[in-house]
């Protein structure tokens, strides 16, 4: 059976629907990607995954072996909260000082064990939660947008990481990125969302996508993006749009 | 039969030690999650805790840790419409403690020492009072320990804290549950006023010299345990109020600290 299914998921945050009627899978092995504009409900679909959000109506179904290795968006440590990378990397459940080199290696930052984490670049600072994301042996890598406040060379680097990281565990990947041109080489499959999900399939077929290209314009097959969002794009399907300024 | 615990002084020493060593661990929470106002407001709704137990006539330590139970749960609920969560918290530390001193204040056939809740009484303690503070301490330390590992990954992020199976909510709650009892227990040694300082103070000063979160509680725990006997002894031999010399001590101890730390970057690097 697939790792994670999910049907007819609708999450309500307040009285404002933020996905509507999401369905997704993924299946082992596969790196799945979410694309999708500000405010689409990208980190929303993650933290329903993760349980973190209780859907409204819908299901998600996770296979019962299904160990989830989950790098949040960003993660701001107080510095009032004294921490080294080792501490940090057996909350809340401690391993062995070898797991934790391991780990801390397969991210591709092995001196760092007794450095505080609020002394870390935001390149080393990421490693380390793929690195603490690793520690349970996951069998699906959830990264929210993991390379956000990297510059072009750092996330070219950690997706690097990433691709390897996943063919040494071949563990599932699911993630959400900006990066159009890296997602589309990697991926298997592309979800395109904008509080439900407009279109979904392998990266070319949705980049050629009408729904896709009314979100993203042309042209994202470079590294630069246009975020600029449609509110009149057209759709095959009819059904109702749920957009903050609608 | 005489016993060590016959000595007013070491009664005192004793609580003070207690209540330090409950406060610690739960100074160290208050800093890192920026809750030092929840703190306030806790301790300054326990002076309605004093009137209730006072009119019902039943155990000030029952009464103290209800009221600020509920305040501690009332307050984390507070949805901040329309206004920062400072705002709100301000708004409620200091009308619960308006309200307290009103409603004790109108108490009838009963006359109390305010200046004891408000500033703490530590040398008046009895036996009783060190068992209630000890019970009190220890299961807080039991609490925290219990939870520790999850009280930390949900500081440091709610989310990876649900990644983990553990709900931020739940542990929010234990804190809360363990809040309320170090201010119940504390309310005697040093009163309601300045229980906030007890849990941030020797926080704040054992920051700059941790590494990681243990170590800070330790510190913490040590520096408050310092404070106390310090404070007392100066009391004693200068006859100020016990509450505020220790507090006085705690707050030497942390700029102590923070010269300590400007040294170190200065000359060791």
């Amino acid at each position: 059976m697939n790792l994670l299914n999910i049907s007819e998921l609708t999450i309500k945050i307040g009285k404002k629907t933020v996905l509507h009627n999401v369905g997704l899978s993924v299946k082992r092995g596969e790196i799945v990607t979410i694309v999708g504009p500000n405010g689409s409900g990208k980190s929303t679909l993650l933290k329903a995954i993760i349980g973190a959000l209780e859907p409204a109506s819908g299901k998600v179904e996770r296979s019962s072996d299904l160990r989830i290795g989950y790098v949040p968006q960003k993660l701001h440590i107080d510095p009032t909260f004294p921490l080294t990378v080792r501490r940090f990397l057996c909350l809340p459940y401690s391993f062995t000082k070898l797991a934790i080199q391991n780990s801390l290696e397969q991210a591709g930052v092995e001196d760092l064990e007794l450095q505080q984490m609020a002394d870390l670049s935001g390149g080393q600072f990421q490693r380390v939660l793929l690195a603490r994301a690793l520690l349970s042996k996951p069998n699906l890598l959830i990264l929210d947008e993991p390379t956000q406040g990297l510059d072009q060379a750092g996330s070219a680097n950690f997706y690097r990481q990433i691709e390897e990281v996943r063919n040494q565990l071949t563990c599932s990947v699911l993630m959400v990125s900006h990066e159009l041109h890296v997602v589309m080489a990697t991926s298997d499959k592309v979800i395109c969302l904008n509080g439900h999900v407009c279109c979904e399939g392998k990266p070319e077929q949705v980049a050629s996508a009408p729904e896709y290209l009314a979100l993203f314009g042309s042209g994202t097959q470079g590294a630069l993006a246009l975020y600029r969002h449609e509110h009149t794009h057209s759709h095959d399907q009819s059904h109702d749009h749920f957009h903050e300024n609608s | 039969m005489m016993t060590l615990f016959d000595s007013f002084l070491v009664r005192a020493a004793f609580a003070g030690f207690g209540v330090t060593l409950a406060a610690a661990p739960l100074g160290c929470f208050v800093v890192w999650r920026r809750m030092a106002y929840f703190g306030e407001a806790t301790a300054h709704a326990s002076i309605l805790g004093v009137a209730l137990a006072l009119t019902f006539s039943f155990s000030l330590f029952g009464g103290v840790l209800i009221v600020a139970l509920l305040m501690a749960t009332v307050v984390s609920g507070i949805s901040s419409r329309g206004y920062a969560m400072d705002t709100l918290l301000g708004v409620t530390a200091h009308s619960a403690l308006a309200f307290g001193l009103v409603s004790v204040s109108l108490l009838q056939g009963v006359r109390i020492d305010l200046m004891s809740y408000l500033f703490g009484d530590i040398l008046s303690v009895s036996k009783n009072d060190l068992l209630m503070i000890w019970g009190g301490a220890i299961s807080v330390l039991i609490i925290i320990k219990w939870r520790w590992s999850a009280l930390l990954i949900s500081t440091i992020n709610p989310d990876l804290a649900h990644a983990s199976g553990i709900n931020p909510k739940r542990e929010q709650l234990v804190l809360t549950v363990a809040l309320a009892i170090v201010v119940a227990v504390a309310i005697k040694v040093i009163g309601i006023l300045l229980i906030a300082a007890m849990l941030i103070i020797p926080a704040a000063s054992a920051r700059p010299f941790s590494q990681t979160p243990e170590r800070m509680v330790f510190i913490a725990a040590s520096l408050g345990g310092v404070s106390a006997i310090g404070g007392l002894r100066l009391a004693y031999i200068y006859d100020t109020p016990t509450g505020p010399t220790i507090v006085c001590v705690a707050t030497t101890i942390f700029i102590m600290s923070i010269i300590g730390n400007y040294l170190q970057r200065a000359f060791i690097k």
